[in-house]
């Protein structure tokens, strides 16, 4: 599960995270966080986000709220969560103990050149849920800490953020639907049954 | 000088305020994300004190945005209370109803509207249903207290039966004079 770089393999990670996820709803941050989760197996409790960058852990922070009895996992990257900061105050501050963010942290902007993010230089997301007051925090390196990450996201007493140190490598596209009506109408149809769709 | 004033509140007598609340109990509205504004003060009480309510106060009104996406995946509905100012912090935000067709009804008081005094407020106020439009928002204005209730009203059934972004705009003329406190 390490790569040469001696950091996680992104895709092995996901699978571990997303091994008997149970009730588990996913939403996963636009680019490659996304390719991970469907690498791992698309399914209809998966919402991959295709835009709305900075937006997936306050996306997280509603649907959990609408649904506290399940597990709600947000998986997104560096760049996309350092463009929406502000919502690690606001979900810290929500108290929604079902919500679990998990930041793949590779230092890098993947999808547009490989440019550096401020994780690179020294900012420290882990420090900054912390200091917003987010009760449980994680920053994962190693395989033999993430038992205790799958733990923690299905103890539904966050929230949760948490911060896997990934290897900067790209993998092959393993792309979702394009169609977000149809990435809504199914986690709704999931979560709601048919009456999803005359509500 | 009541044009003038810094922040706007509806005056105590004005009930606009309370037939919005009850139109978003008649649609049953469970999530409310909000960035305080004056106009708003009176409302966003109202669904403090509701505790079939989920408040949520945001730190910019894009996350408001998301988090009405989130709200619809997992069947709640939701609104979004903001100041004009804070329609451009959605823009691109707005992007998530358009692509997974997501209700999405605002309702947003006005700055930079009618008789406005801080310059600052302009640029935005003016731009507010523009911009809002050329995002596919249908935007429906409100400038006297008889229009507050149909207007939010079409506001949430068009967004909740429509599926796409909706929002009443507030009119400064509507907000009425400081109450120097008194609410």
């Amino acid at each position: 599960m390490l790569t040469k770089s001696g950091k996680l393999d992104r895709r092995a990670l996901c699978t571990a995270v997303l091994s008997d996820r149970g009730d588990m709803l996913v939403i996963a941050g636009l680019g490659a966080p996304a390719w991970d989760i469907t690498a791992v197996g698309d399914c209809a409790e998966n919402l991959p986000l295709w835009g709305g960058m900075g937006g997936a852990a306050m996306m997280g922070l509603g649907l959990a709220l609408a649904q506290p009895s399940r597990t709600v996992l947000v998986i997104t990257g560096d760049g996309e969560m350092l463009m929406g900061l502000g919502a690690l105050a606001t979900i810290a501050v929500s108290r929604t103990p079902n919500l679990s963010i998990l930041v793949q942290d590779n230092e890098h902007y993947g999808e547009t050149g490989m440019q550096e993010t401020a994780t690179k230089h020294g900012v420290d997301l882990v420090g900054m849920a912390r200091a917003a007051g987010f009760p449980h925090t994680m920053l994962v390196t190693t395989p033999d800490e993430i038992p205790a990450l799958r733990a923690a996201i299905h103890a539904k007493n966050g929230p949760l953020f948490a911060v896997a140190k990934i290897d900067a490598g790209t993998l092959p596209l393993v792309l979702p639907p394009r169609e977000g009506a149809y990435l809504q109408a199914r986690m709704r149809e999931a979560v709601l049954g048919k009456a999803a769709h005359t509500a | 000088m009541q044009q003038d004033t810094i922040e706007q509140r509806p005056d105590a007598a004005a009930d606009w305020p309370d037939q919005i609340y009850d139109l978003l109990k008649l649609h049953n509205i469970r999530q409310v994300a909000l960035v305080p504004d004056a106009g708003h003060s009176r409302l966003i009480k109202r669904c403090i004190a509701d505790n079939t309510m989920k408040v949520v106060t945001l730190t910019t009104e894009e996350e408001g945005v998301a988090m009405m996406a989130g709200a619809w995946l997992g069947g709640d509905r939701s609104v979004l209370l903001m100041q004009s100012s804070g329609v451009g912090n959605c823009i691109n935000m707005l992007t998530l109803s358009s692509i997974h067709r997501t209700p999405m009804p605002m309702i947003v008081t006005m700055r930079g509207d009618f008789g406005e005094f801080n310059p600052a407020q302009i640029a935005m106020g003016n731009a507010t249903q523009a911009v809002l439009e050329a995002m596919g928002t249908l935007v429906k204005r409100a400038d006297t207290p008889e229009d507050v209730a149909p207007t939010v009203d079409a506001t949430l059934r068009m967004a909740f039966n429509t599926f796409r972004p909706t929002a009443t705009l507030l009119g400064q003329r509507l907000l009425g004079a400081k109450t120097f406190g008194k609410d």
